[in-house]
Protein backbone atom coordinates (compact mmCIF):
# COMPACT_ATOMS: atom_id res chain seq x y z
CA UNK A 1 0.00 0.00 0.00
CA UNK A 2 1.06 3.50 -0.97
CA UNK A 3 0.02 6.38 0.51
CA UNK A 4 0.46 9.62 -0.57
CA UNK A 5 -1.02 13.10 1.06
CA UNK A 6 0.16 16.63 0.63
CA UNK A 7 -2.80 18.83 1.91
CA UNK A 8 -3.91 21.57 4.45
CA UNK A 9 -6.95 21.84 6.44
CA UNK A 10 -7.53 24.83 9.05
CA UNK A 11 -10.15 24.15 11.68
CA UNK A 12 -10.34 27.20 14.00
CA UNK A 13 -7.00 28.21 14.69
CA UNK A 14 -5.53 24.64 14.34
CA UNK A 15 -4.08 24.29 11.07
CA UNK A 16 -3.26 20.47 9.99
CA UNK A 17 -0.31 20.87 7.24
CA UNK A 18 0.71 17.12 5.92
CA UNK A 19 3.16 16.10 3.58
CA UNK A 20 3.97 12.72 3.68
CA UNK A 21 4.84 9.36 0.91
CA UNK A 22 4.66 6.31 2.55
CA UNK A 23 4.44 2.54 1.94
CA UNK A 24 3.85 -0.15 3.84
CA UNK A 25 1.12 -2.79 4.82
CA UNK A 26 1.36 -2.10 8.60
CA UNK A 27 1.63 2.13 9.33
CA UNK A 28 1.37 3.61 12.97
CA UNK A 29 0.45 7.44 13.54
CA UNK A 30 1.92 8.27 16.66
CA UNK A 31 1.07 11.46 17.90
CA UNK A 32 -0.40 12.99 21.46
CA UNK A 33 -3.85 14.35 21.69
CA UNK A 34 -4.67 17.16 19.96
CA UNK A 35 -1.80 16.66 17.32
CA UNK A 36 -4.26 16.35 14.61
CA UNK A 37 -4.27 12.72 14.07
CA UNK A 38 -8.10 12.43 14.13
CA UNK A 39 -8.48 14.93 11.57
CA UNK A 40 -5.96 13.33 9.34
CA UNK A 41 -8.11 10.15 9.80
CA UNK A 42 -11.05 11.86 8.59
CA UNK A 43 -9.03 13.53 5.47
CA UNK A 44 -8.01 10.17 4.51
CA UNK A 45 -11.10 8.84 4.55
CA UNK A 46 -13.15 11.36 2.52
CA UNK A 47 -15.00 12.36 6.30
CA UNK A 48 -13.52 16.22 6.05
CA UNK A 49 -12.24 17.82 2.79
CA UNK A 50 -8.92 19.36 3.05
CA UNK A 51 -8.71 23.29 2.03
CA UNK A 52 -6.05 22.38 -0.44
CA UNK A 53 -3.89 19.16 -1.76
CA UNK A 54 -3.75 15.61 -2.84
CA UNK A 55 -4.64 12.83 -1.15
CA UNK A 56 -3.42 9.19 -3.48
CA UNK A 57 -4.34 5.94 -2.30
CA UNK A 58 -2.13 3.19 -4.62
CA UNK A 59 -1.60 5.99 -7.43
CA UNK A 60 -5.76 6.11 -7.40
CA UNK A 61 -6.15 9.73 -6.74
CA UNK A 62 -8.70 10.33 -4.00
CA UNK A 63 -8.60 13.94 -3.70
CA UNK A 64 -7.12 16.64 -5.43
CA UNK A 65 -7.84 20.26 -5.77
CA UNK A 66 -5.73 20.55 -8.57
CA UNK A 67 -7.80 18.03 -10.82
CA UNK A 68 -10.73 18.95 -8.76
CA UNK A 69 -11.36 15.30 -7.44
CA UNK A 70 -13.27 14.74 -4.16
CA UNK A 71 -14.15 10.85 -4.00
CA UNK A 72 -16.89 10.51 -1.76
CA UNK A 73 -16.69 8.82 1.42
CA UNK A 74 -18.30 5.62 0.17
CA UNK A 75 -16.21 5.33 -2.92
CA UNK A 76 -13.13 5.57 -1.13
CA UNK A 77 -13.08 1.79 0.27
CA UNK A 78 -11.60 3.16 3.65
CA UNK A 79 -13.23 0.94 6.62
CA UNK A 80 -12.85 2.75 9.89
CA UNK A 81 -11.82 1.16 13.14
CA UNK A 82 -13.20 3.59 15.70
CA UNK A 83 -12.40 4.25 19.62
CA UNK A 84 -16.05 3.12 20.54
CA UNK A 85 -16.98 -0.10 18.60
CA UNK A 86 -19.64 2.47 16.87
CA UNK A 87 -21.49 -0.75 15.99
CA UNK A 88 -25.15 0.39 14.89
CA UNK A 89 -27.60 -0.03 18.42
CA UNK A 90 -30.61 -0.48 16.07
CA UNK A 91 -29.33 -3.23 14.43
CA UNK A 92 -27.99 -7.25 15.61
CA UNK A 93 -24.51 -8.14 15.47
CA UNK A 94 -25.18 -9.87 12.15
CA UNK A 95 -27.01 -7.13 10.34
CA UNK A 96 -23.88 -5.06 11.46
CA UNK A 97 -21.31 -7.20 10.24
CA UNK A 98 -22.77 -7.23 7.18
CA UNK A 99 -23.61 -4.09 6.58
CA UNK A 100 -20.89 -2.97 4.47
CA UNK A 101 -20.91 -6.11 2.84
CA UNK A 102 -24.04 -5.58 1.54
CA UNK A 103 -22.80 -2.24 0.08
CA UNK A 104 -19.85 -3.76 -1.72
CA UNK A 105 -19.52 -4.63 -5.28
CA UNK A 106 -19.84 -8.40 -6.33
CA UNK A 107 -16.25 -8.50 -7.83
CA UNK A 108 -14.56 -7.13 -4.58
CA UNK A 109 -16.43 -9.03 -2.35
CA UNK A 110 -12.60 -11.18 -1.56
CA UNK A 111 -13.23 -12.01 2.14
CA UNK A 112 -16.47 -14.21 3.08
CA UNK A 113 -18.91 -13.25 5.43
CA UNK A 114 -18.59 -17.18 7.29
CA UNK A 115 -14.43 -17.21 7.21
CA UNK A 116 -14.01 -13.54 8.67
CA UNK A 117 -16.94 -14.79 11.84
CA UNK A 118 -14.75 -18.35 12.39
CA UNK A 119 -11.86 -16.54 12.54
CA UNK A 120 -13.03 -13.56 14.66
CA UNK A 121 -15.42 -16.20 16.86
CA UNK A 122 -18.31 -14.05 16.36
CA UNK A 123 -20.74 -17.27 15.69
CA UNK A 124 -22.51 -17.67 19.18
CA UNK A 125 -22.98 -13.59 19.03
CA UNK A 126 -24.74 -13.09 15.87
CA UNK A 127 -28.45 -13.27 16.68
CA UNK A 128 -27.79 -10.51 19.74
CA UNK A 129 -28.72 -7.32 20.21
CA UNK A 130 -24.96 -5.32 20.03
CA UNK A 131 -26.67 -3.82 23.88
CA UNK A 132 -25.66 -6.84 26.04
CA UNK A 133 -21.67 -7.13 24.34
CA UNK A 134 -18.98 -6.62 26.43
CA UNK A 135 -16.26 -4.23 25.15
CA UNK A 136 -13.96 -6.87 23.88
CA UNK A 137 -16.99 -8.31 21.83
CA UNK A 138 -17.98 -5.37 20.70
CA UNK A 139 -14.85 -4.43 19.29
CA UNK A 140 -14.70 -7.38 17.76
CA UNK A 141 -17.57 -6.89 15.40
CA UNK A 142 -17.21 -3.37 15.03
CA UNK A 143 -13.93 -5.37 13.25
CA UNK A 144 -15.57 -8.01 11.41
CA UNK A 145 -17.88 -5.24 10.06
CA UNK A 146 -15.17 -3.24 8.55
CA UNK A 147 -13.20 -5.59 7.34
CA UNK A 148 -16.71 -7.55 5.71
CA UNK A 149 -16.94 -4.08 3.74
CA UNK A 150 -13.89 -5.80 1.83
CA UNK A 151 -11.68 -2.31 2.27
CA UNK A 152 -8.56 -1.23 0.08
CA UNK A 153 -6.91 0.23 3.11
CA UNK A 154 -8.10 -0.57 7.55
CA UNK A 155 -8.53 2.96 9.61
CA UNK A 156 -7.84 1.96 13.01
CA UNK A 157 -8.33 5.11 15.09
CA UNK A 158 -7.41 4.11 18.73
CA UNK A 159 -8.76 1.27 18.48
CA UNK A 160 -7.80 -0.24 21.67
CA UNK A 161 -7.77 3.24 23.90
CA UNK A 162 -11.14 2.22 25.49
CA UNK A 163 -10.39 -0.82 26.37
CA UNK A 164 -8.59 -2.19 29.68
CA UNK A 165 -4.97 -3.90 29.18
CA UNK A 166 -6.57 -7.36 29.63
CA UNK A 167 -8.98 -6.94 26.62
CA UNK A 168 -6.52 -4.59 24.86
CA UNK A 169 -4.15 -7.45 24.47
CA UNK A 170 -6.86 -9.81 23.88
CA UNK A 171 -7.70 -7.73 20.59
CA UNK A 172 -4.29 -6.99 19.18
CA UNK A 173 -4.08 -10.90 18.02
CA UNK A 174 -7.47 -9.79 16.50
CA UNK A 175 -5.97 -6.88 14.44
CA UNK A 176 -3.16 -8.21 13.34
CA UNK A 177 -4.52 -11.90 12.41
CA UNK A 178 -7.51 -10.15 10.05
CA UNK A 179 -5.02 -8.11 8.21
CA UNK A 180 -3.11 -10.78 7.70
CA UNK A 181 -5.24 -12.90 6.53
CA UNK A 182 -6.82 -11.49 3.86
CA UNK A 183 -3.74 -8.71 3.26
CA UNK A 184 -5.42 -5.66 3.93
CA UNK A 185 -3.25 -3.04 5.44
CA UNK A 186 -3.92 -0.46 7.50
CA UNK A 187 -2.98 2.61 9.33
CA UNK A 188 -2.84 2.12 13.40
CA UNK A 189 -3.51 5.40 14.93
CA UNK A 190 -2.92 5.63 18.41
CA UNK A 191 -0.33 7.77 21.02
CA UNK A 192 0.37 4.29 22.66
CA UNK A 193 4.32 3.55 22.29
CA UNK A 194 3.84 -0.13 23.47
CA UNK A 195 0.54 -0.24 20.45
CA UNK A 196 2.96 1.06 18.07
CA UNK A 197 5.61 -1.43 19.13
CA UNK A 198 3.04 -4.75 18.95
CA UNK A 199 1.37 -3.67 15.85
CA UNK A 200 2.86 -1.79 13.31
CA UNK A 201 6.18 -2.00 11.02
CA UNK A 202 6.18 2.24 10.61
CA UNK A 203 5.61 5.09 12.29
CA UNK A 204 4.78 8.66 10.97
CA UNK A 205 4.77 11.02 13.96
CA UNK A 206 2.38 13.89 14.03
CA UNK A 207 3.46 16.90 16.36
CA UNK A 208 1.42 20.19 16.41
CA UNK A 209 -0.19 19.09 13.05
CA UNK A 210 2.79 18.43 11.16
CA UNK A 211 4.51 15.07 10.11
CA UNK A 212 7.45 15.81 12.61
CA UNK A 213 9.24 12.54 11.15
CA UNK A 214 9.44 8.90 9.82
CA UNK A 215 10.53 6.65 12.18
CA UNK A 216 10.27 2.69 13.10
CA UNK A 217 8.61 1.39 17.03
CA UNK A 218 11.50 0.80 18.36
CA UNK A 219 13.15 3.75 17.64
CA UNK A 220 10.73 6.12 18.69
CA UNK A 221 10.47 3.63 21.90
CA UNK A 222 14.05 4.36 22.54
CA UNK A 223 12.87 8.27 21.71
CA UNK A 224 10.91 8.37 24.38
CA UNK A 225 12.57 6.52 26.34
CA UNK A 226 13.74 9.00 29.63
CA UNK A 227 10.21 10.57 29.27
CA UNK A 228 8.04 7.58 29.35
CA UNK A 229 6.72 6.20 32.67
CA UNK A 230 8.33 3.11 32.55
CA UNK A 231 10.87 3.40 30.50
CA UNK A 232 12.12 1.54 27.39
CA UNK A 233 9.79 -1.65 27.20
CA UNK A 234 11.07 -4.76 26.01
CA UNK A 235 8.75 -7.10 25.08
CA UNK A 236 9.38 -11.06 25.41
CA UNK A 237 6.79 -13.58 24.11
CA UNK A 238 7.84 -16.04 25.99
CA UNK A 239 6.23 -19.61 25.94
CA UNK A 240 6.31 -23.03 27.49
CA UNK A 241 7.34 -22.73 31.12
CA UNK A 242 8.48 -25.22 33.55
CA UNK A 243 6.92 -24.55 37.22
CA UNK A 244 9.75 -24.24 39.49
CA UNK A 245 9.55 -23.27 43.27
CA UNK A 246 6.60 -20.92 42.61
CA UNK A 247 8.14 -19.43 40.03
CA UNK A 248 8.28 -19.98 36.00
CA UNK A 249 11.46 -20.72 33.92
CA UNK A 250 10.70 -19.87 30.70
CA UNK A 251 13.37 -20.59 27.88
CA UNK A 252 14.58 -17.42 25.93
CA UNK A 253 16.95 -18.61 23.44
CA UNK A 254 19.64 -20.32 24.96
CA UNK A 255 18.60 -18.46 28.07
CA UNK A 256 15.77 -19.16 31.16
CA UNK A 257 14.54 -16.41 32.73
CA UNK A 258 12.58 -16.99 35.75
CA UNK A 259 9.29 -15.39 36.18
CA UNK A 260 7.03 -15.67 39.05
CA UNK A 261 3.83 -13.68 37.18
CA UNK A 262 3.84 -16.63 34.68
CA UNK A 263 0.90 -18.52 33.22
CA UNK A 264 0.94 -22.64 32.56
CA UNK A 265 -0.51 -21.86 29.00
CA UNK A 266 1.80 -22.13 25.65
CA UNK A 267 2.56 -18.39 24.73
CA UNK A 268 2.35 -15.18 26.86
CA UNK A 269 3.79 -11.62 26.27
CA UNK A 270 5.65 -10.39 28.88
CA UNK A 271 6.69 -6.44 29.33
CA UNK A 272 10.23 -5.38 31.03
CA UNK A 273 11.05 -2.01 31.79
CA UNK A 274 14.82 -0.85 30.60
CA UNK A 275 14.79 0.18 34.52
CA UNK A 276 14.32 -2.61 36.19
CA UNK A 277 17.64 -4.13 34.97
CA UNK A 278 20.62 -3.41 36.87
CA UNK A 279 24.01 -3.86 35.57
CA UNK A 280 26.68 -5.38 37.57
CA UNK A 281 30.60 -4.66 35.93
CA UNK A 282 31.80 -8.12 37.81
CA UNK A 283 29.85 -11.01 38.92
CA UNK A 284 27.65 -10.63 41.61
CA UNK A 285 28.51 -13.56 44.11
CA UNK A 286 24.69 -13.91 45.70
CA UNK A 287 21.69 -11.49 44.64
CA UNK A 288 18.47 -11.53 45.64
CA UNK A 289 17.31 -11.04 41.85
CA UNK A 290 16.35 -14.54 40.46
CA UNK A 291 17.71 -13.87 36.94
CA UNK A 292 21.44 -13.08 36.31
CA UNK A 293 22.47 -12.32 32.75
CA UNK A 294 25.61 -13.01 31.41
CA UNK A 295 25.37 -10.20 28.52
CA UNK A 296 27.71 -8.11 25.89
CA UNK A 297 26.85 -4.25 25.37
CA UNK A 298 26.00 -3.97 21.65
CA UNK A 299 25.06 -0.85 21.57
CA UNK A 300 25.06 2.55 23.36
CA UNK A 301 22.43 5.14 22.92
CA UNK A 302 21.24 8.78 24.47
CA UNK A 303 17.97 10.07 24.90
CA UNK A 304 17.45 13.09 26.61
CA UNK A 305 20.32 12.66 28.77
CA UNK A 306 19.16 9.08 29.81
CA UNK A 307 22.22 6.19 28.17
CA UNK A 308 20.16 3.22 26.50
CA UNK A 309 22.42 -0.01 26.72
CA UNK A 310 21.21 -2.52 23.93
CA UNK A 311 22.45 -6.01 25.83
CA UNK A 312 22.73 -9.50 23.87
CA UNK A 313 22.60 -12.17 26.44
CA UNK A 314 23.46 -15.32 23.71
CA UNK A 315 22.07 -13.81 20.80
CA UNK A 316 18.60 -12.33 22.47
CA UNK A 317 18.66 -8.57 23.04
CA UNK A 318 17.61 -6.53 26.00
CA UNK A 319 17.37 -2.70 26.36
CA UNK A 320 18.61 -1.43 29.74
CA UNK A 321 18.76 2.23 31.13
CA UNK A 322 20.62 3.82 33.31
CA UNK A 323 22.07 7.87 34.15
CA UNK A 324 25.13 8.90 32.76
CA UNK A 325 27.04 8.66 35.77
CA UNK A 326 27.05 4.92 36.29
CA UNK A 327 27.48 4.67 32.69
CA UNK A 328 31.18 6.68 33.38
CA UNK A 329 31.66 4.63 36.59
CA UNK A 330 31.03 0.99 35.32
CA UNK A 331 32.85 2.35 32.12
CA UNK A 332 30.45 0.64 29.29
CA UNK A 333 31.48 0.91 25.87
CA UNK A 334 30.71 -1.52 22.87
CA UNK A 335 31.50 -4.99 23.28
CA UNK A 336 32.04 -4.54 27.13
CA UNK A 337 30.81 -7.83 28.78
CA UNK A 338 28.21 -7.16 31.62
CA UNK A 339 25.86 -8.75 34.29
CA UNK A 340 22.31 -8.09 33.84
CA UNK A 341 19.76 -8.74 37.11
CA UNK A 342 16.32 -8.66 36.85
CA UNK A 343 14.28 -9.78 39.38
CA UNK A 344 11.60 -12.29 38.66
CA UNK A 345 8.82 -10.04 39.85
CA UNK A 346 9.90 -7.54 36.97
CA UNK A 347 8.18 -9.29 34.37
CA UNK A 348 4.65 -7.71 33.85
CA UNK A 349 2.51 -10.49 31.55
CA UNK A 350 0.14 -8.72 29.06
CA UNK A 351 -1.21 -11.59 27.51
CA UNK B 1 -73.58 12.53 27.38
CA UNK B 2 -75.06 13.58 24.40
CA UNK B 3 -73.39 14.15 20.97
CA UNK B 4 -75.73 15.20 18.09
CA UNK B 5 -75.07 13.81 14.26
CA UNK B 6 -72.91 17.08 13.70
CA UNK B 7 -70.96 16.20 16.75
CA UNK B 8 -70.13 12.93 15.38
CA UNK B 9 -68.82 15.11 11.66
CA UNK B 10 -67.21 17.26 13.89
CA UNK B 11 -65.18 14.49 15.94
CA UNK B 12 -65.04 12.67 12.19
CA UNK B 13 -63.92 15.71 10.90
CA UNK B 14 -61.17 17.17 13.39
CA UNK B 15 -59.37 13.43 13.39
CA UNK B 16 -59.48 13.63 9.64
CA UNK B 17 -57.60 17.09 9.71
CA UNK B 18 -55.06 16.49 12.30
CA UNK B 19 -54.73 13.26 10.92
CA UNK B 20 -53.85 14.77 7.34
CA UNK B 21 -52.17 17.67 8.57
CA UNK B 22 -49.89 15.44 10.17
CA UNK B 23 -48.56 13.02 7.53
CA UNK B 24 -48.62 15.68 5.00
CA UNK B 25 -46.17 17.42 7.09
CA UNK B 26 -44.16 14.62 8.05
CA UNK B 27 -41.23 14.34 5.18
CA UNK B 28 -41.26 18.11 4.86
CA UNK B 29 -40.26 18.15 9.31
CA UNK B 30 -38.19 15.41 8.33
CA UNK B 31 -36.50 17.07 5.80
CA UNK B 32 -36.34 20.48 6.91
CA UNK B 33 -34.95 18.54 10.62
CA UNK B 34 -31.99 17.30 8.48
CA UNK B 35 -30.91 20.10 6.43
CA UNK B 36 -30.49 21.81 9.99
CA UNK B 37 -28.74 19.36 11.50
CA UNK B 38 -26.60 18.23 9.35
CA UNK B 39 -26.05 20.27 6.59
CA UNK B 40 -24.05 23.70 6.10
CA UNK B 41 -25.40 26.29 4.56
CA UNK B 42 -25.64 30.27 4.17
CA UNK B 43 -28.73 31.67 5.55
CA UNK B 44 -29.64 28.68 8.27
CA UNK B 45 -30.76 30.92 10.83
CA UNK B 46 -33.08 32.40 8.84
CA UNK B 47 -34.75 28.77 8.05
CA UNK B 48 -34.71 28.05 11.57
CA UNK B 49 -36.55 31.11 12.23
CA UNK B 50 -38.93 31.16 9.34
CA UNK B 51 -39.90 27.67 10.91
CA UNK B 52 -40.21 28.25 14.33
CA UNK B 53 -42.50 32.02 13.33
CA UNK B 54 -45.33 30.00 14.01
CA UNK B 55 -44.90 28.90 17.41
CA UNK B 56 -44.22 32.47 18.73
CA UNK B 57 -46.85 34.21 16.17
CA UNK B 58 -50.69 34.06 17.30
CA UNK B 59 -52.76 31.77 15.45
CA UNK B 60 -54.97 33.98 14.32
CA UNK B 61 -51.89 36.00 12.89
CA UNK B 62 -51.12 33.02 10.90
CA UNK B 63 -54.31 32.45 9.94
CA UNK B 64 -54.90 35.94 8.12
CA UNK B 65 -51.57 35.48 6.36
CA UNK B 66 -52.55 32.21 5.35
CA UNK B 67 -55.99 34.11 4.18
CA UNK B 68 -53.98 36.28 2.14
CA UNK B 69 -51.67 33.47 0.38
CA UNK B 70 -54.30 31.51 -0.34
CA UNK B 71 -57.21 33.76 -1.15
CA UNK B 72 -58.71 34.20 -4.59
CA UNK B 73 -56.89 37.09 -4.85
CA UNK B 74 -53.50 35.40 -3.08
CA UNK B 75 -50.49 34.27 -5.28
CA UNK B 76 -51.35 30.36 -4.29
CA UNK B 77 -54.60 30.88 -4.09
CA UNK B 78 -54.81 32.95 -7.67
CA UNK B 79 -53.10 29.10 -9.21
CA UNK B 80 -55.64 26.73 -7.26
CA UNK B 81 -58.47 28.90 -8.19
CA UNK B 82 -57.40 28.72 -11.92
CA UNK B 83 -57.10 25.19 -11.99
CA UNK B 84 -60.49 25.01 -10.19
CA UNK B 85 -59.54 23.61 -6.40
CA UNK B 86 -61.34 25.73 -3.90
CA UNK B 87 -59.44 25.69 -0.59
CA UNK B 88 -59.96 28.87 1.22
CA UNK B 89 -63.70 27.42 3.83
CA UNK B 90 -63.24 23.87 2.63
CA UNK B 91 -61.58 20.95 5.63
CA UNK B 92 -58.51 21.60 3.32
CA UNK B 93 -57.71 24.84 4.71
CA UNK B 94 -58.45 23.56 8.17
CA UNK B 95 -55.23 21.21 7.27
CA UNK B 96 -53.19 23.70 5.86
CA UNK B 97 -54.01 25.49 8.91
CA UNK B 98 -53.45 22.94 11.66
CA UNK B 99 -50.03 21.96 9.76
CA UNK B 100 -49.01 25.12 9.87
CA UNK B 101 -49.40 26.06 13.28
CA UNK B 102 -48.06 22.16 14.18
CA UNK B 103 -45.04 22.18 11.86
CA UNK B 104 -42.37 23.90 14.37
CA UNK B 105 -42.91 21.36 17.31
CA UNK B 106 -42.31 18.01 14.61
CA UNK B 107 -39.32 19.69 13.56
CA UNK B 108 -38.10 20.66 16.83
CA UNK B 109 -38.72 16.98 17.93
CA UNK B 110 -37.27 15.02 15.09
CA UNK B 111 -34.69 17.61 15.37
CA UNK B 112 -33.85 16.48 18.96
CA UNK B 113 -33.77 12.84 18.24
CA UNK B 114 -31.53 13.53 15.32
CA UNK B 115 -28.93 15.84 17.68
CA UNK B 116 -28.65 12.84 19.62
CA UNK B 117 -27.37 10.74 17.11
CA UNK B 118 -23.55 9.70 17.53
CA UNK B 119 -21.70 12.06 14.55
CA UNK B 120 -18.90 8.80 13.72
CA UNK B 121 -22.31 6.69 13.17
CA UNK B 122 -22.71 8.45 10.45
CA UNK B 123 -19.34 8.48 9.81
CA UNK B 124 -19.03 4.80 10.24
CA UNK B 125 -21.84 3.96 7.78
CA UNK B 126 -20.43 6.09 5.12
CA UNK B 127 -17.13 4.60 5.28
CA UNK B 128 -18.91 1.01 5.40
CA UNK B 129 -20.00 2.01 1.38
CA UNK B 130 -23.55 3.96 2.19
CA UNK B 131 -23.96 6.89 0.04
CA UNK B 132 -25.53 9.82 2.16
CA UNK B 133 -29.49 8.97 0.71
CA UNK B 134 -28.38 5.38 2.20
CA UNK B 135 -27.52 6.61 5.37
CA UNK B 136 -30.32 8.57 5.78
CA UNK B 137 -32.60 6.05 5.35
CA UNK B 138 -31.17 2.83 7.28
CA UNK B 139 -29.09 4.92 10.05
CA UNK B 140 -30.77 8.37 10.42
CA UNK B 141 -34.17 7.30 9.96
CA UNK B 142 -34.20 4.24 11.94
CA UNK B 143 -32.37 6.18 14.90
CA UNK B 144 -34.69 9.25 14.98
CA UNK B 145 -37.70 7.13 14.91
CA UNK B 146 -38.15 7.98 18.79
CA UNK B 147 -37.96 11.99 17.69
CA UNK B 148 -40.68 11.69 14.67
CA UNK B 149 -43.05 10.00 17.09
CA UNK B 150 -43.04 12.40 19.52
CA UNK B 151 -43.08 15.30 16.84
CA UNK B 152 -46.38 13.51 15.41
CA UNK B 153 -47.66 12.69 18.49
CA UNK B 154 -47.09 16.77 19.36
CA UNK B 155 -48.44 17.91 16.16
CA UNK B 156 -51.19 15.48 15.98
CA UNK B 157 -52.52 17.05 19.27
CA UNK B 158 -52.01 20.74 18.43
CA UNK B 159 -53.88 19.81 15.53
CA UNK B 160 -56.62 18.16 16.99
CA UNK B 161 -57.11 22.04 19.23
CA UNK B 162 -56.34 24.30 16.19
CA UNK B 163 -58.78 27.02 16.41
CA UNK B 164 -57.24 30.40 15.44
CA UNK B 165 -56.10 29.57 11.95
CA UNK B 166 -58.48 27.25 11.22
CA UNK B 167 -61.60 29.71 12.19
CA UNK B 168 -59.99 32.29 9.77
CA UNK B 169 -59.23 30.23 6.58
CA UNK B 170 -61.69 27.39 7.17
CA UNK B 171 -64.85 29.54 8.65
CA UNK B 172 -66.85 27.44 10.97
CA UNK B 173 -69.46 25.82 9.01
CA UNK B 174 -70.91 22.80 10.67
CA UNK B 175 -70.58 19.54 8.94
CA UNK B 176 -68.40 21.28 6.37
CA UNK B 177 -65.40 22.66 8.33
CA UNK B 178 -66.42 22.61 12.19
CA UNK B 179 -64.19 21.02 13.76
CA UNK B 180 -64.04 19.92 17.66
CA UNK B 181 -62.95 23.22 19.34
CA UNK B 182 -65.23 25.51 16.62
CA UNK B 183 -68.30 23.40 18.11
CA UNK B 184 -67.11 23.84 21.54
CA UNK B 185 -66.94 27.62 20.69
CA UNK B 186 -70.45 27.59 19.23
CA UNK B 187 -72.20 25.54 21.79
CA UNK B 188 -70.55 27.62 24.48
CA UNK B 189 -71.86 30.78 23.28
CA UNK B 190 -75.37 29.91 23.68
CA UNK B 191 -76.19 29.31 27.66
CA UNK B 192 -78.12 26.67 27.19
CA UNK B 193 -75.94 23.95 25.41
CA UNK B 194 -73.24 23.94 28.26
CA UNK B 195 -74.18 20.00 28.01
CA UNK B 196 -73.32 19.62 25.20
CA UNK B 197 -70.43 21.49 25.41
CA UNK B 198 -69.10 19.04 28.31
CA UNK B 199 -69.68 16.20 25.95
CA UNK B 200 -67.32 17.27 23.45
CA UNK B 201 -64.75 18.10 25.69
CA UNK B 202 -64.75 14.95 26.76
CA UNK B 203 -64.67 13.40 23.49
CA UNK B 204 -61.50 15.68 23.30
CA UNK B 205 -60.05 14.71 26.69
CA UNK B 206 -60.51 10.98 25.55
CA UNK B 207 -58.99 11.18 22.41
CA UNK B 208 -55.68 13.47 24.13
CA UNK B 209 -55.53 10.23 26.21
CA UNK B 210 -55.41 7.79 23.42
CA UNK B 211 -53.03 9.75 21.64
CA UNK B 212 -50.39 10.14 24.86
CA UNK B 213 -50.88 6.49 25.38
CA UNK B 214 -50.16 5.24 22.11
CA UNK B 215 -47.63 7.20 22.14
CA UNK B 216 -45.63 6.15 25.32
CA UNK B 217 -46.24 2.08 24.39
CA UNK B 218 -44.71 2.76 20.68
CA UNK B 219 -41.90 4.59 22.68
CA UNK B 220 -41.56 1.60 24.86
CA UNK B 221 -41.81 -1.18 22.32
CA UNK B 222 -38.76 1.26 20.50
CA UNK B 223 -36.85 0.98 23.75
CA UNK B 224 -37.57 -2.84 23.67
CA UNK B 225 -36.37 -3.51 20.07
CA UNK B 226 -33.41 -1.45 20.88
CA UNK B 227 -32.42 -3.34 24.43
CA UNK B 228 -32.26 -6.86 21.98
Amino acid sequence: MNLRIDAEKKQGSFLLQVKVDVSGERIGIFGQSGSGKSTLVHLISGLLQPDRGEIYLNDECLFSTAKGVNLSPERRRIAIVFQQAMLFPHLSVKANLLYGYRRCHTENRRIKPETLIAILKLQPLLQRGVHNLSGGEKQRVALGRAVLANPRLLLMDEPLSALDDTLRFQIIPYLKSVSEEFGIPYLFISHSILEMQLMVDRILVIKNGRMAETTTPDQLARNSMAQSQKGYLNLLHLADPVQNNGLYAYPWGCNTLLISDGEPTRQSLFELSSREIILFKKHPEAISARNLLDCTVTEIFESDGRIGIVLSANGEQLIAEIVRSAAEELNITIHSTLFAAIKASSFRRLA
Amino acid sequence: MKLTPEDAVAIWLSLKVALTATALALPFGFALAWLIVFKKFRGKVVLEVLVNLPLTLPPVVIGFFLLLLLGKNGWIGKVLDASGIPIIFTWKAAVIASATVGFPLLVRSIRLGMESIDQQLIEASRSLGAAWYDTLATIILPLSLRGIMAGSSLMFARSLGEFGATIIVAGNIPGITQTIPLAIYDYASSPSSVTMALSLCLVSVIISVVVLIVHELLGKKLDRRSAL
